[in-house]
């Protein structure tokens, strides 16, 4: 029997519902959301939270029956061994051990020696780090006149051009046109990867052969965006870890080459995490917002059994707000993140049976 | 902080210098600056927790050597154990003569797969071996371009789907080919999978029942969180792995997820990646991961300068040729010689962090005496007697050389016998680090000093017994070799 189940886990919530889809819906060109856009997010939205249910509840199954039996031993009282548990469920987040101690401290001071209360545990827990996730509405922004350019970085492998595949395919069903820049001219087949993606979700396509300058690239696609009127012009680069400074240098340059012709891009410059990532995450946080200016993060992989928690550090610390998070291989599968419910579903297994 | 871990360390348990024994107590502070570290650099929580009980097992009771700082006494204990728990290492690919030797690679998206592929091509090339890469990842957009274009590259030839749409079909296809084409060696590159997809995982031990690869690998990013343990143990159930290959430690990532891979899966980690090129693919050393995980490779310092006095280019040689199974009693005999030079054994064994307490046990006098007798057995020996004492020492000979050396026939008897026993322990040696070697050497010495006591065989790297998962293993592994010999059988 679960003691506790996490609220809204029922049927989505509409007015979160809500939330997610202005928060997420693409914006049109002076800046505002568009109705439109807003009515088709709202079942969008519905669908991708069942989705995200779904990957949790195989989360859920995969886990050992010990943490999530948790809150299940009534009248346990808030002790060492209670914490001990909540420390593990905490670390295993990735939300790192300084900010998981910083919890327990706090639960143990407010709750020391009571018998615990899942709810207000809970509620103590998800205070704290709705605060330290404190991020406005984060929708991308977007030119008040003539193309928005997205530049796409981070570590090799973390999910880049799928995600920027995501994005475009998000754009193009919001009757946006989009041009991709092939900014990755380094890894084999990089550029056929972006192409593929390009012709199956009706995006153009700016690209050059594998040894060919980035930044030249980048270039192109933004004139080109210029030059065929296009909404959205996505630029995708090659991995590579924070500590190749040579190679954060070219980060800079691609910044450079893109805002000689349009000053204000890029509009964007998203950090793609992977969300099994550890503790290094605060170290690509920091090499990649020194070199490129991120201005948000894209939180890839999240449909696996990995909970990306370390997002909370990074976005308290490097005030980097997480934008999307990645829910599978396929171009529909991109969520507009939601703290709350994020921050339910980080801690859903830890406190209840099943979150279905 | 991590770099400032060693300089906590020393405050917290500085007040214990040259004085009393670890305990529990006194180690708490110590101990729970480690924890910080390890979870810090990705180790599994329940892995970081299962490692201190062991450190702590470990620690309780040494004596605080007046000559160490008891912080770094601590570390030397700590970045042993870490050693022990990711070792013993394995760089063998077991190649198989008469048939393809058939390699597979799978791991978690975008974890390294495809490029470690063409890099294990390069390196198995390199040792003049022909190889055939299979592009079984039918489901990334331009997975099998990746990997055509690496094969290019690298000029080995790649096999692609060719309108088939089922992995499996194509993995056994790939094999065929390479039977054909007398080719040495085919490594499959699979797709990406999360552990919790049921129906991928399922597909994957399809290739592995139908195919039946030699040698499973898993491709672990270096940059995993706590998610290593969940998704290293389903791969680990749904295959069973052989060994570990971890990308990507070109950065600045710690590399923790090593530690709670190899706790979960028991496989060996074989090759790190590190860098993007074809040549970036080293070899596994337990010892560089142990110091950058806990991020601090300069406090290591102590136990290496004792290594180094241990005349080490001689010992490797040795160990190399422990490895191939050539270990002789000539070898034995410098290798005593050798730690002779040192001085007398109690001397050095002070040296070594922890190791204090062993010094009592000994009795030098007694030590060189025996191994005077020793030496003596082992001059009267044939080149061919020192070799092979096992197999050649006959009672004839037994004594003739029994005369040679002054001693009773039924001593040289002994000697072969406790050989036996050391060739097997100094194999099992080989793979530890010092403190552990150490230890094994305590009880090789005090079997010498003792001659009439029979060299037991080493159980396991601790000597410990075996715990219900080990066994557990262990079975496994057998199932497992049992297997891979029927279908050597087959073929
Ligand atoms: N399950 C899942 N897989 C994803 C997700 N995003 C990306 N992937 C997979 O992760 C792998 C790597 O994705 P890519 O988009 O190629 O990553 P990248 O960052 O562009 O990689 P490089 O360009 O090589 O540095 C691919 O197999 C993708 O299909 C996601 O949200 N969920
Ligand atoms: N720096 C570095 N990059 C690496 C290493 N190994 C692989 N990579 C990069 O990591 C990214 C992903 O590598 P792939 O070989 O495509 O990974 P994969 O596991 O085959 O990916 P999927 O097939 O999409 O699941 C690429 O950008 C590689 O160049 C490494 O050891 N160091
Ligand atoms: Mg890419
Ligand atoms: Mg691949």
């Amino acid at each position: 029997m679960a003691l506790f189940r996490f609220r809204g886990s029922d049927k989505p919530d509409p007015s979160k519902v809500d939330e997610a889809a202005k928060s997420g819906a693409p914006v049109d060109s002076t800046g505002s959301v568009s109705p439109e856009a807003t009515a088709d997010e709202a079942g969008g939205a519905g669908r991708l939270f069942d989705r995200f249910r779904a990957g949790l509840k195989k989360t859920v199954q995969v886990l050992n029956t010990d943490v999530r039996d948790l809150f299940k031993q009534e009248g346990r009282l808030v002790d060492e061994s209670f914490l001990n548990d909540l420390r593990r469920a905490l670390v295993r987040t990735d939300m790192g051990p300084t900010a998981a101690e910083e919890i327990v401290k706090d639960v143990y001071a407010k709750q020391r020696a009571r018998v615990v209360d899942p709810e207000s545990v809970l509620d103590s827990i998800r205070g704290t780090l709705s605060q330290r996730l404190d991020q406005t509405d984060a929708p991308l922004a977007a030119a008040a006149t003539g193309p928005t350019v997205i530049l796409v970085t981070g570590v090799n492998g973390s999910g880049k051009t799928t995600s920027i595949a995501k994005l475009a395919n998000r754009f193009v069903k919001d009757g946006k046109r989009v041009v991709l820049g092939a900014g990755d001219t380094f890894r084999a087949a990089a550029v056929e990867q972006l192409s593929m993606w390009a012709s199956r979700i009706g995006a153009e396509i700016v690209r050059s052969d594998q040894g060919a300058d980035p930044a030249s690239v980048a270039h192109r696609a933004v004139a080109r965006a210029l030059e065929g009127d296009f909404d959205i012009c996505i630029i995708d680069t090659a991995g590579r870890l924070q500590t190749q400074s040579n190679l954060m240098q070219e980060l800079g340059k691609i910044r450079r080459v893109i805002a000689k012709q349009i000053p204000e891009a890029p509009h964007e410059v998203l950090l793609v995490i992977d969300a099994t990532a550890g503790q290094n995450a605060l170290s690509q946080a920091k090499g990649f917002s020194e070199a490129a200016s991120c201005t948000g993060v894209v939180l890839a992989k999240l449909d696996g059994s990995a909970r990306g928690g370390v997002v909370v550090p990074v976005t308290e610390t490097f005030k980097l707000p997480v934008k999307f998070v990645g829910l599978g291989e396929k171009a529909d599968d991109l969520a507009v993140f939601d703290p709350k419910r994020y921050l339910e579903a980080l801690l859903a297994d830890s406190f209840c049976d099943s979150p279905a | 902080m991590l770099d400032s871990l060693s300089s906590s360390l020393s405050s917290a348990l500085n007040t214990l210098r040259g004085r009393g024994k670890l305990t529990e107590g006194n180690m708490r502070e110590g101990l729970g600056l480690v924890r910080t570290a390890l979870l810090e650099a990705d180790v599994a929580y329940d892995v970081v927790e299962a490692f201190l009980d062991r450190v702590t097992a470990e620690a309780v009771g040494e004596k605080v050597l007046a000559s160490l700082d008891p912080a770094q006494q601590l570390v030397g204990i700590v970045h042993q154990e870490l050693i022990n728990l990711m070792g013993p290492v394995d760089h063998s690919l077991h190649f198989q003569e008469g048939r393809p030797t058939v390699l597979m690679l799978c791991g978690l998206q975008g974890s390294g797969k495809t490029t470690s592929t063409a890099k294990l091509a390069k390196k198995i090339k390199q040792q003049g071996r022909s190889v055939l890469l299979v592009a079984a990842d039918l489901q990334r957009p331009a997975a099998i371009e990746q990997l055509s274009v690496l094969g290019q590259q690298l000029n080995v030839p790649v096999h692609t789907p060719d309108g088939v749409s089922d992995p499996v079909a194509v993995c056994n296809a790939g094999v065929a080919r390479a039977k054909k084409e007398g080719i040495g060696v085919v490594i499959l590159d699979t797709a990406g999978r999360l552990s919790i997809d049921d129906e991928l995982m399922a597909e994957l031990a399809m290739i592995d029942r139908t195919v039946g690869p030699d040698q499973v690998f898993l491709v672990v990013d270096a940059m995993t969180g706590q998610d290593a343990v969940a998704s290293a143990k389903a791969f680990n159930d749904a295959l069973e792995l052989d060994g570990v290959i971890m990308t990507k430690l070109d950065g600045d990532a710690r590399g923790g997820a090593a530690l709670s891979v190899k706790h979960v899966t028991g496989v060996p980690i074989k090759f790190i990646g590190t860098g993007e090129q074809i040549e970036a693919l080293e070899d596994f050393h337990p010892d560089r991961l142990a110091g950058r995980i806990l991020g601090m490779g300069d406090v290591v310092s102590l136990v290496e300068e004792a290594q180094r006095k241990f005349d080490q280019d001689e010992m490797q040689q040795q160990e190399e040729r422990l490895r191939a199974g050539e270990f002789t009693l000539e070898d034995f005999k410098k290798m005593l010689m050798q730690t002779r030079r040192l001085g007398p054994m109690g001397k050095v064994l002070g040296m070594i962090p922890g190791m204090g307490g062993i010094k009592e046990m000994l009795d030098t006098a007694d030590l060189d005496r025996d191994m005077n007798r020793l030496f003596g057995i082992i001059n009267a020996m044939t080149p061919d007697e020192r070799r092979n004492p096992t197999r050649i020492i006959d009672q004839s000979r037994r004594r003739r050389i029994a005369q040679g050396a002054g001693v009773q026939p039924q001593e040289v008897n002994d000697l072969v016998k406790q050989f036996d026993g050391m060739a097997s322990m100094m194999k099992g040696m080989a793979g530890l680090g010092m403190r552990d070697r150490m230890k094994q050497l305590q009880q090789l010495q005090s079997g010498i000093a003792n001659p009439g006591a029979r060299l037991a065989k080493p159980k396991g790297v601790t000597g410990k017994r075996l715990t219900a998962e080990e066994r557990k293993k262990q079975k496994k592994q057998r199932e497992k070799d049992a297997r891979r010999r029927k279908r050597q059988t087959k073929d």
